[in-house]
């Protein structure tokens, strides 16, 4: 087994930032009251959480009472997708290469889904169509994809949904935005935006929506009326508080970060340059520094992670099911990726932890375990391992 | 030894694992995820994967999942179901076994710098001054050696068998010696794609996962003389052999003696219209090398072998002569040949759909 742990599945669950789990654990030890109690150790925690929505709020550009916590950033998603359908007339429609929890949601609400181009956008025109068919709940459109970090135009989205479907929740989960977009750039665009904390440096366990004020969303999770009744049960105290810290931090590093990770990918591609046939699913221009997703024909994503996590080099592909298994990507197959190519898709994403060693060392290991492979696969004369 | 431990979630690959674990071998357990579809009753359903990954944590092991669903559905699904358009009954636990347990995993624990796979199959693998003799399992109730029949010398020298040499009930206890929570788990049953209930109306598993990929027709049930005695609902499901389902009136039993699908029309007569005095099989497979002769010959997965001559007609055929008479067998089922001595596999082959004229009595 290797030596050194390389990590490369920021996009997964980034660590914790040290400052965040500092900050936490009071929270977890000595101030352990129920903020919603009436005491001095209640009210200690109610401090510790409305500091917090304070600092969330203005790092997203919206006011303290837009902000909801919830437990992650999939109910997050439903949340907005569910609390629209069910108190607006019309059915939900997202973009065909959304995460998971918006997609399956949708489809379980009997949306429907707009195609996007080859590169990952939406496409717009279809997207016109979509919303001229009949009464609309809510739109949702990612800001960043999470397999291949294409960023999306929500300007251009934003305008035609005003324009078509005035009285929808236009959503968009920005879980893989926080660390690389200014969420202040983004806010103005939509009504509501989801957030997970694990993705950014704060603990698994925590996500956020930022409700515009005015916009009717029926509450999920039903009970004592936590969060101005919008989503009840016990605040986990510790969670928000250190999902604040690590916002702060990603916020104020960002600029700085954006352009270190961005020599990083560079390094990491040029470092994969002698890979025969290796293809780039997207531009860099089009997509955030934090991930680089390519696909290797002739090679199989399975075979390919194990030899990595045997060289200690952390990575992935697309979604994993229930089993575990690794599931054909859904984001792929929406963008026309033809199913041979993306049988060999990898993806690696970079986080606040990652060094430019990290990634000349993974360069090295992705070149062998692909060459292992592919002379394998000669050997045997079958072209499908 | 690197080994790659095929590990389904029951007791026999949970035991297989632990067994070389105790001998010292660098395992990695690994589950398929073979279906996707909507049986949750076989071999890779998300609570089986659950078992052999809890397992494999207990024993200390990594455990991987490999998502094999588009081989199997190619190879193993799709067939069954254009066998059953043809009239042909086939075993789909064998044809995974040949394509995807032995030739999927096997290619890729190869490229992945594995040694050899093992597996819980009740079977052994012996050296001999031959080579490498498949033999049958130790507990004669559980012997499998019939379903991995297909593996030849250069497969059977990288194949284990760990649990070959035990009896079930050796196995159930080691797995609760060591407290492992597959050690009372059933053993599993019948097609892993197929559930084993019957739907609302009454039918069958198999009867509506077919009727909902191919269409099924309707057929006369004609007594031998060609006088239509009744009807069925689909002769695509009707097996040769079948008594139930096709009887019709009158005092004798009948049973399946022919099915005509193309022609929809099955055929019934009096059980001694199934004896036939020979057989003959393609797609043959050796353990080692092609061999006519006196052999025992098994024809379902726990069936009593018979005594025959084989005979090899060409690279794909062989000729099954019956000592006595044997009813004969449905086609798309295997024919598995063992040594005289009914110790070891010699080879197999699937039977054919020729038509054969009924031996005289």
């Amino acid at each position: 087994m290797a030596e050194r742990l390389i990590y490369l599945d920021h996009a997964a669950t980034t660590p914790m930032r040290h400052d965040a789990v500092a900050a936490m654990t009071p929270y977890l030890t000595e101030v352990f009251a129920n903020p919603s109690g009436s005491h001095r150790f209640a009210r200690r925690a109610r401090q510790a959480v409305d500091e917090s929505r304070e600092t969330i709020a203005s790092i997203i550009g919206c006011d303290l009472g837009e902000i909801v916590f919830t437990s992650c950033g999939t109910e997050s998603d439903n949340m907005a997708v569910r609390g629209a359908d069910e108190s607006r007339v019309g059915s939900p429609v997202c973009i065909a290469t959304e995460h998971h929890a918006v997609l399956h949601t949708v489809e379980r609400f009997g949306g429907r889904v707009v195609r996007v181009t080859s590169a990952g956008d939406v496409d717009l025109d279809h997207l016109t169509t979509v919303l001229s068919e009949g009464p609309v709940s809510s739109v949702s459109v990612m800001a960043v994809n999470n397999e291949t970090g294409v960023i999306t135009d929500l300007a251009a989205v934003s305008r035609i949904v005003r324009r078509l479907a005035p009285r929808a929740i236009l959503h968009t989960d920005a879980v893989q935005a926080a660390c690389w977009i200014d969420l202040r750039t983004i806010w103005p665009l939509v009504d509501t935006l989801a957030l997970s904390a694990h993705k950014f440096g704060g603990p698994k366990g925590v996500g956020v929506l930022a409700v515009r004020s005015g916009s009717d969303l029926s509450p999920l999770i039903l009970g004592g009326g936590q969060e101005r009744d919008r989503r009840s049960g016990t605040h986990n105290v510790a969670g928000i508080v250190a999902t604040a810290v690590a916002l702060q931090q990603t916020d104020h590093d960002r600029p700085a970060e954006s352009q270190r990770i961005e020599a990083i990918r560079r390094d990491l591609f040029a470092g994969l340059e002698t890979v025969d046939g290796l293809r780039r699913t997207v531009a860099a221009t089009s997509s955030v520094p934090g991930v680089a997703h390519l696909c290797i024909p002739g090679v199989e994503s399975e075979a390919l992670l194990y030899l990595l996590d045997e060289q200690g080099v952390c990575a992935s592909s697309a979604s994993a099911c229930a089993s575990g298994a690794m599931e054909p990507s859904h984001v792929l197959a929406a963008m026309g990726v033809p199913t041979e190519l993306a049988r060999g898709s990898l993806r690696l994403s970079f986080g606040h932890t990652t060094s430019p060693d990290d990634v000349r060392v993974a360069a090295d290991v992705i070149v062998a375990a692909v060459e292992r492979v592919r002379s394998a696969t000669r050997r045997l004369g079958t072209p499908r391992v | 030894m690197k080994i790659l431990v095929a590990m389904s979630g029951g007791v026999d690959s949970s035991v297989a694992a632990a067994l070389l674990r105790e001998q010292g071998h660098e395992i990695v357990g690994v589950t398929m995820r073979l279906w996707g579809g909507e049986s949750d009753t076989g071999c890779c359903s998300v609570s089986d994967v659950d078992d052999a990954r809890r397992v494999a944590q207990q024993l200390g092991i990594d455990h991987l999942v490999f998502n094999f669903t588009d081989d199997f559905h190619r190879a193993v699904v799709d067939p069954y179901v254009a066998d059953h358009s043809a009239g042909i009954t086939p075993n789909p636990c064998i044809e995974c076994n040949r394509h995807i347990k032995f030739d999927r995993l096997f290619d890729r624990a190869d490229v992945l710098g594995f040694d050899a796979v093992a597996t819980g199959h009740h079977a052994r693998i012996i050296a001999s001054e031959s080579g490498w003799r498949l033999t049958r399992g130790a507990d004669p109730a559980k012997d499998q050696s019939y379903v991995v029949h297909m593996l030849d010398q250069s497969r059977l020298a990288r194949t284990m068998f760990p649990v070959g040499d035990m009896t079930k009930a050796e196995v159930r206890a080691h797995a609760a010696r060591l407290g492992l929570r597959t050690a009372a788990k059933p053993d599993s049953q019948d097609v892993c794609f197929i559930t084993t209930t019957k739907n609302a109306d009454g039918e069958s598993g198999r009867s509506s996962f077919l009727r909902r990929r191919i269409e099924l027709h309707p057929a006369d049930v004609v007594d031998e003389d060609g006088r239509r005695i009744g009807s069925v609902d689909a002769v695509e499901l009707v097996t040769l052999g079948q008594r139930r389902g096709v009887a019709g009136g009158g005092g004798t039993k009948r049973f399946v003696v022919d099915v005509d699908v193309n022609g929809r029309r099955v055929t019934v007569g009096p059980e001694q219209s199934l004896n036939v005095d020979h057989e003959i099989g393609s797609s043959t497979t050796w353990s080692d090398r092609p061999q006519s002769g006196s052999v025992l010959v098994q024809c379902s997965a726990h069936g009593s072998p018979r005594r025959a001559t084989l005979t090899v007609l060409d690279d794909d055929m062989v000729r099954v002569d019956w000592e006595s008479l044997e009813r004969r067998i449905s086609p798309g089922q295997s024919l598995v040949f063992y040594d005289p001595t009914d110790t070891w596999v010699i080879g197999g082959a699937t039977t054919t759909t020729r038509s054969v004229s009924p031996a005289m009595p």
